[in-house]
């Protein structure tokens, strides 16, 4: 747990007012301290996505909300997908074999 | 690795402006982001050729030193970046804090019909196996109207689920019309031996005859006499903890807005917003004799136009 001027000195190309407004969208969620905030590695590595989405690839601030809720949303399902595996994992052979059997049949329709 | 020609990474000819690159590396950046395509191995190694390619390109000095033939594209291949990329923690627990319902007001049950979605077919029995699976039972979804006063102040309320059951909800104080509370495990049950799902209950607040609210704060219109609102004066005012005292300043027009600190709802960080008091000047029902002859007198003495500069 780092707090914003160790951030600042990590990310170069940003502005501690563009973080703190970013904080105020909600963009970004450091844990609130007694003398500002407390930010993790998710949070580090959030603010370097954002900060690459702003300058590299031109996605202007009206349009970030969008792309970050999509992205919230894509990793939320691939984490329910990983649980869902290793519950999988945890069966029997048989009911694994069943499921995947089930699953192949599935994408091949897809390609046919 | 044999790098490839950056030119032909970025698909630019070799007297490209330096707006046609960067136009160039965008489009394929968008495209190819390991954050943007999470489990996708082709779109990293993709990313990493684009992005050594732009290094090159964009920079003056070494795109002259490239075109030269003093360096080559593969000593500048950008290497593997020091620092660890989203995706590494979005895709694990650290993750979490940013679940997409964790934006306020926003409900998680569409993500978790994943699971329910699944739990219907192993109850369905088809296929072979599936119905000897632990399955966490499905969230089941209520609504409930709660009364203006209680949304604000919060309170334990009875919810009627059937005929033979009921849970006991626990209103936070300040929640809001159309959030969604969330009661672990009082959903359906779950099969062989699964956890059982959640109760999803959607809050609907009901309207207040004289208070509205607007976010955090409360705003009232409230009735004043003539005497009040010329000369000023103590009034007591209805707020949703209960009647508090507030001064009017003498002279004090329809309209006047009174500011009430830290009277309006209780937020989730301890504090509170205000109440917002509107004045609203209410002479006396049916007229007065006494009051008219006053007002008739004193018109002709001190004329004034409150709708000057109204002219269109």
């Amino acid at each position: 747990m780092i707090g914003i001027e160790a951030v600042m000195r990590l990310i170069g190309d940003l502005q501690e007012a563009e973080l703190r407004r970013w904080i105020a969208e909600r963009w970004v969620r450091p844990e609130p301290a007694s003398e500002g905030y407390l930010f993790r590695e998710v949070d580090v590595a959030r603010i370097r996505l954002i900060v690459e989405l702003r300058r590299e690839l031109a996605i202007d601030e009206e349009a970030l909300p969008v792309v970050l809720q999509l992205l919230d949303q894509v990793y939320a399902l691939r984490r329910r997908l990983r649980a869902m595996s290793e519950a999988l994992d945890a069966q029997a052979p048989e009911i694994r074999d069943a499921v995947r059997a089930r699953l192949a049949r599935f994408s091949g329709e897809d390609e046919g | 690795m044999a790098a490839r020609n950056p030119y032909e990474v970025l698909g630019v000819k070799k007297d490209a402006s330096e707006d046609e690159i960067r136009a160039a590396y965008r489009k394929l950046a968008k495209r190819y982001h390991p954050d943007l395509n999470p489990g996708n191995k082709e779109a990293e190694a993709r990313f990493k050729e684009i992005s050594g390619a732009n290094d090159i390109l964009s920079d003056k000095d070494k795109r002259a030193r490239f075109d030269r033939g003093e360096i080559d594209a593969s000593g500048a291949a950008r290497p593997e970046h020091a620092y660890s990329r989203y995706r590494g923690f979005a895709e694990g627990e650290p993750g979490e804090k940013y679940e997409y319902h964790s934006a306020e007001g926003v409900a998680p049950e569409d993500l978790d019909d994943l699971f329910a979605f699944f739990g219907r077919g192993a109850r369905a029995g088809r296929g072979s196996g599936g119905g000897t699976m632990r399955m966490r039972g499905a969230d089941q979804h209520y609504s409930l109207t709660v009364d203006f006063l209680t949304a604000i102040n919060g309170a334990r309320q009875r919810l009627n689920l059937a005929p033979e059951r009921s849970l006991d909800v626990t209103i936070p104080p300040g929640v809001r019309d159309g959030q969604v509370l969330r009661l672990q495990g009082q959903g359906s049950p779950g099969s062989n031996g699964g956890p059982s799902g959640d109760a999803l209950i959607e809050i609907h607040v009901a309207p207040h005859p004289f208070f509205r609210r607007e976010g955090d704060d409360i705003h009232l219109d409230l009735p004043v006499t003539l005497g009040e609102a010329v000369l000023g004066g103590k009034v007591t005012v209805p707020t949703p903890s209960g009647p508090v005292a507030m001064t009017i300043p003498a002279n004090s027009n329809t309209g006047r807005v009174l500011r009430l600190k830290g009277k309006g709802v209780p937020r989730p960080d301890g504090r509170s917003g205000d109440e917002y008091v509107t004045l609203k000047l209410m002479l006396p029902e049916g007229g007065d004799a006494e009051l008219a002859d006053f007002v008739r007198g004193w018109a002709r003495k001190h004329p004034y136009d409150p709708r000057r500069g109204m002219t269109p």
